[in-house]
């Protein structure tokens, strides 16, 4: 198992918020709106820098995702920022008519995603936010894991013309991806070449893989653990290659079994490569108020979820 | 002539549009009827009633007040734009975009068939010229059009964006998102336009949601408000020029525009009954009958 050194743990969202930063300097059409969470969103540096780029749209969700489509009308490369249950259930219609149908040029970018937001309770931990996303036509649905490849992210969809949903979150997580990464969307990232199970982790649990195998190690287990933060377009072909030489598969996110990666990984083993597949999720429920850590416990998303999950699919094997 | 003293945007100014006397208005306002009641026939669905109601208006945009290239930019950089928000009034929106030359105006036949450009409500899906967003659920066009004339500002772009929504379409609660948010922003470089016919799909809008003084409500949230009658072209045209006088002064513009549902056919007007239903055949030629031009081009 490869070692993943790294000098610091960082918040996701301060990653999209360096990126942010960076964009304002390099490309004078990118625009923020925030709709009254400037500081959580980490956008404060943008709005200081750039004030007449930067857009207060108050506590009005439907409102942004309107306007957003509406700047792209004039050129501007909008990026909206608010939570991820204000970025996608409250606005669905928004998104889809105005934005996704429409073929707009927006980047909805979105904070504290999943459980791992906390004591707020499960109003504001939204795990369905993948599913809704990735069932939009042209909508390219973006999960990365640390700082530096949230950062790397921000920076690239800029880059990407049409609708984009990415998702990073509030805790700090070790920040161990190269800080001078190419961030290619829709290329799976292989992080540990293995032989006996492919475990396809995204955004906050691709950390928690990294300790799985390490754990699936000691054990004599030798994980292939790839991180897929783009949703969609699904890396199909970095996929299957994996799972045709392990012959079995876990996913792990911090989101609803329903609609979330390992869904979408299920439709295309079902397809292309019929192998077992067992899924790290959150199995139907809604979340509820607690640390990050007893939640992350709580609801069987922690490294030893991972591997319980990795010795029920490799039973399975044939 | 105003030259565009943007740094990035460089496009071409688009023509000036010939000035057109108030008879040859009302000539292309029936043409367009004409077309409104043969397109929902064609296909036994669409709106006719907001349709025809809303014809004047889109005739003073497209043919006299706006600014804008038929050769069609999806950016449309130094150009006014026009929003339709209520997008289920496509029929309109079709006939005075194709005769305004954005596509040919045969493919007014296409409207609501199977692999058309003209879907029942309008989108951008299939590329078709003139249509800058798809609308049909309703309440977004407001934060659209406000959107888009805030990048006209960043663009150091001064034309206008135009915007029209029904009013029935104030029930839904983003449009008041929206009118509090462009005069806290200063966006006066908006046109926002309801079509006050007072109805809406299961009665009239007293009955289903009184929406009280329109005027007293947007005044109170910090729009300049003028109110017109929608269906008499010289009013309607001498508001839209006062309105667009009171652009540049910090405030958003309101025009309450009062419409005749059904407007140019007797037996259409002023119920909310012809929302959603198409004219039969014997209905159709009742409607043509009222719908005289001198020189008739029906596609």
């Amino acid at each position: 198992m490869k070692e993943f050194p790294y000098s610091e743990s960082k918040d996701t969202r301060s990653g999209f918020g360096a990126g942010l930063h960076e964009l304002g300097k390099t490309n004078e059409n990118v625009v923020a709106l925030c709709a009254d969470l400037t500081g959580s969103l980490k956008m404060d540096a943008f709005k200081k820098d750039f004030p007449e780029r930067f857009f207060q749209v108050g506590i009005a969700e439907a409102n942004m995702m309107s306007m957003a489509a509406g700047m792209t009308i004039g050129g501007k490369i909008p990026f909206t920022g608010t939570f991820a249950n204000f970025s996608t259930g409250r606005v669905y219609d928004q998104i889809r008519q105005s934005i996704a149908y429409s073929g707009k040029n927006v980047k909805i970018c979105a904070s504290h995603a999943g459980v791992t937001l906390g004591e707020d309770g499960a109003t504001h931990q939204i795990l369905e936010d993948l599913g809704m996303m990735r069932m939009l036509p042209h909508m390219t649905v973006i999960n990365p894991c640390d700082f530096n490849q949230t950062k790397a992210a921000t920076i690239a969809i800029a880059e990407h013309e049409g609708p984009v949903y990415l998702r990073f979150g509030r805790p700090v997580v070790p920040n161990f991806t190269p800080a001078d990464q190419q961030f290619e969307i829709g290329k799976a990232v292989m992080l540990n070449e293995g032989a006996d199970v492919s475990i396809f982790a995204t955004g906050h649990l691709v950390w928690k893989a990294i300790l799985a195998g390490k754990l699936l190690a000691e054990k004599g287990i030798d994980a292939e653990i790839i991180n897929i933060h783009t949703i969609k377009p699904l890396d199909a072909a970095a996929i299957l290659q994996s799972a045709r030489k392990t012959r079995c598969v876990v996913s792990a996110e911090e989101h609803q079994m329903n609609g979330g990666l390992g869904d979408s990984i299920a439709q295309l083993l079902a397809r292309e490569e019929p192998l077992p597949l067992e899924m790290v999720a959150v199995n139907d429920s809604f979340g509820e108020s607690g640390t990050p850590d007893q939640l992350m416990e709580k609801y069987g998303l922690m490294e030893n979820d991972i591997v319980a999950a990795v010795e029920r699919v490799m039973a399975r094997k044939k | 002539m105003s030259q565009s003293s943007s740094a990035n945007v460089q496009t071409e100014t688009p023509p000036v549009q010939q000035e057109r006397s108030i008879a040859e208005l009302k000539q292309i306002a029936s043409q367009v009827r004409r077309d409104i009641v043969r397109m929902v026939h064609a296909v036994n669905s669409g709106h006719p009633g907001g349709s025809l109601g809303c014809t004047d208006l889109l005739v003073a945009l497209y043919f006299r007040i706006m600014k804008h290239n038929p050769d069609f930019s999806m950016e449309g950089h130094n150009e006014d734009l026009f929003f339709l928000s209520n997008g289920h009034i496509s029929p309109v929106f079709y006939s005075v975009l194709a005769r305004s030359g954005y596509f040919p105006v045969s493919e007014l036949a296409t409207f609501r068939k199977l692999n058309s450009r003209l879907q029942g409500h309008p989108a951008t899906e299939e590329g078709l010229p003139g249509v800058r967003i798809a609308s049909g659920s309703l309440g977004q066009g407001l934060s659209v059009a406000v959107g888009a004339a805030q990048a006209k500002k960043l663009n150091k772009d001064d034309r206008t964006v135009y915007v029209l929504m029904g009013d029935g379409e104030l029930n839904e609660g983003q449009v008041w998102e929206a009118a509090l948010y462009a005069p806290h922003r200063q966006v006066d470089n908006l046109i926002a336009i309801v079509d006050r016919n007072g109805q809406q799909i299961d009665g009239s809008t007293k009955e289903i949601m009184n929406l009280g003084s329109l005027r007293a409500k947007f005044e109170a949230f910090g729009w300049r408000v003028l109110e017109t009658d929608g269906n008499d072209l010289e009013k309607l045209i001498a508001s839209l020029e006062e309105a667009r006088q009171l652009l540049g002064q910090g405030q958003p513009v309101m025009v309450l525009m009062d419409t005749q549902m059904g407007a140019g056919v007797d037996f259409m007007m002023g119920s909310h009954k012809w929302h959603g239903v198409a004219p039969n055949d014997e209905q159709l030629e009742k409607a043509l009958q009222q719908l005289l031009v001198e020189e008739a081009s029906d596609y």
